[in-house]
């Protein structure tokens, strides 16, 4: 029988300080996440040196709390992964730096993670017959890809954004409307009290790419249909208008993803990422999935916010895969799917 | 008793190990600044060298600002990783005064002075005739005209060194301070062996703090809260 294999996940990308203790990959043995949100809710938004900041502040705390959730020390763990892109470099480097000097100071190997592979690998946390290959949405405040994995580890990138991540729309309706940051729960919220075909907004597309997304001109279209409002002297429903944009993006999302599983041929699709959270995406996936015969899967909430047990879970993989990064690894903010 | 220093305040990247007396291994880098790439594989290098078994070091002895924001990050990170995993204390040591414990024993007073950007910089001044620096003036961001300032009232004999003093020299000040001096090159940056050395120091005072606690002392607040603070301000007054 192979050697049990423990990774210990550490994860700074954004606002979320976090890291965890994952099993051989799947099974989550502690998973802690010391989120910022409160103190960027002062600034509307991310405050990257705040963010900063704070992780210095926290990250000890967080790796020994994870450590002891899990029961272990260090001498029990396997293997160091860190996330080292893409996302904030100030705050990546944060992670880096720590996980480096930790890994080389108890002598374990370290795995630099991808943190857009990590949302994918979030999915093997719970749902244990779950096998590449598969589509995957990826779909957070600064990413919507849509890419297969074919293997642990391969990705093809299908489609992407060309200009605003569906999370960042979400963002930019909630404080337009007055909801306020952060914008994915807000509007997910109001959304819930209004009627989704109360206005009718634009679905974005490019032309000759059919799997890429655009969510600029749906945000401009919430943005004209307040101020003409606002001119008319009309009271805005906003319960309806979350309602009305919410489905003009979940409806682009999904229908691609269906779209890409009929032409590849796939049968199962996953989520990830941030908005994976969103109901009305959840439920609109599910509905279609089933009416297409795909087989649907998604991560609980906890592990679609940005947390380290998805790291671990990836960098699980690119351990068995031989991958190991030296003591000189730095932080790329732009990293990209599938690169190294 | 041995102690690991480690530097990267601002464009230098510096580690050393030091064994009470003797500074086992230095290694000090002025180029290009990606400390995230050198710091670590500089570290690994002088460890190799002294075939030093890392369980044998009593602390980690760390500049703790002020300086570049991602640079502290960078040294402060790295500091914190190496004490949780050998459960040892960590040493914060002022940037400026390791920096002016490079001229331990003169009677002139000792000016660090680090470029802070917009025509500021985060300087001190120290007294170091004795064991260890005392502030004649704390820490502090500044322009140069109030550091100049600062120094006529004092009326001494005066050492710069940091990268700050080209700051000082393209502005032209300074050669209306009384008897100044820059230093030479090898006493002139930031160095791991002075804050080990200070470190040892510090360490037999019991001025340890733990590896959870220790984060970087920036002197400075973020943009955004200097900008949040502007506009409460003028909200009150309005």
């Amino acid at each position: 029988m192979e050697k049990d294999v423990y990774i210990l996940g550490i994860e700074s990308s954004c606002d979320e300080t976090a890291a965890a203790v994952v099993k051989n990959g799947r099974e989550v043995l502690s998973n802690v996440i010391s989120s910022q949100i409160a103190m960027h809710t002062l600034y509307g938004g991310v405050v990257p040196e705040l963010a900063s900041r704070k992780h210095i502040e926290n990250i000890n705390p967080v790796i020994t709390q994870a450590l002891s959730d899990a029961g272990m020390t260090l001498q029990d763990i396997t293997a160091v992964a860190v996330t080292y892109g893409p996302g904030l470099v100030g705050a990546l480097l944060v992670g880096v730096a720590e996980a480096k000097a930790l890994a080389y100071a108890a002598h374990l190997p370290l795995v630099g993670v991808n943190h857009m592979e990590g949302h994918v690998c979030a999915n093997f946390l719970e749902n244990t017959e779950l096998e590449p290959p598969f589509l995957c949405l990826v779909v957070s405040g600064g990413h919507t890809h849509l890419v297969r994995m074919k293997d642990y580890g391969e990705f093809e990138i299908l489609g992407c954004t060309h200009d605003d991540a569906a999370g960042e729309a979400f963002d930019k309706v909630a404080r337009a409307v007055g909801l306020g940051y952060p914008g994915g729960p807000k509007i997910d919220a109001e959304a819930r009290k209004g009627n989704p075909q109360a206005i009718s907004f634009p679905r974005g597309h490019i032309e000759g790419s059919r799997y890429d997304f655009s969510f600029s001109g749906l945000k401009s279209a919430v943005l004209n249909y307040l101020n003409q409002a606002e001119m008319k002297g009309e009271t805005v429903n906003r319960p309806d208008l979350a309602a009305s944009f919410q489905a003009a993006v979940v409806d682009s999302l999904v229908s691609r993803a269906i779209m890409a599983a009929e032409e590849f041929g796939e049968d199962k699709i996953v989520i990830a990422g941030g908005v994976a959270s969103n109901s009305c995406f959840r439920e609109t996936m599910e509905r279609e999935c089933r009416a297409h015969g795909i087989k649907f899967y998604r991560p609980r909430p906890i592990f679609c916010t940005d947390n380290a047990a998805m790291i671990a879970s990836a960098g699980y993989y690119d351990y068995r895969k031989g991958i190991r990064s030296g003591w000189d690894l730095n932080a790329i903010p732009n990293l990209k799917f599938g690169e190294r | 008793m041995k102690i690991i220093g480690i530097e990267s305040a601002s464009m230098t990247a510096s580690v050393a190990i030091v064994d009470d007396e003797v500074i086992l291994a230095e290694y000090t880098i002025n180029h290009k600044k990606t400390h995230s790439q050198t710091l670590l594989p500089m570290l690994d290098e002088i460890v190799r060298m002294t075939e030093l078994d890392l369980e044998d070091v009593d602390a980690i002895a760390i500049s703790g600002g002020p300086g570049s924001f991602t640079g502290l990050r960078i040294g402060s990170a790295t500091a914190k990783g190496l004490g949780l995993a050998l459960d040892k204390p960590l040493i914060h040591i002022p940037t400026l005064e390791a920096m002016a414990y490079n001229f331990c024993g003169t009677e002139k007073l000792v000016c660090p002075m680090l470029d802070a950007r917009r025509g500021q910089v985060f300087t001190a001044v120290y007294r170091v005739d004795g064991e260890l620096p005392v502030a004649v003036m704390e820490p502090a961001v500044l322009d140069l005209e109030e550091l100049l300032a600062e120094l006529q009232k004092l009326g001494e004999k005066v050492i710069f060194l940091g990268d700050g003093v080209k700051v000082l020299k393209e502005k032209g000040l300074g050669s209306h301070v009384l008897s100044c001096q820059v230093a030479p090159p090898h006493l002139s940056r930031e160095r791991a062996a002075a804050v080990a050395a200070l470190g040892l120091l510090y360490m037999k005072a019991g001025d340890t703090v733990t590896a959870a606690e220790e984060k970087p002392e920036y002197l400075r607040v973020s943009q955004a809260e200097r900008v949040r603070a502007e506009k409460l301000k003028a909200e009150a007054q309005g």
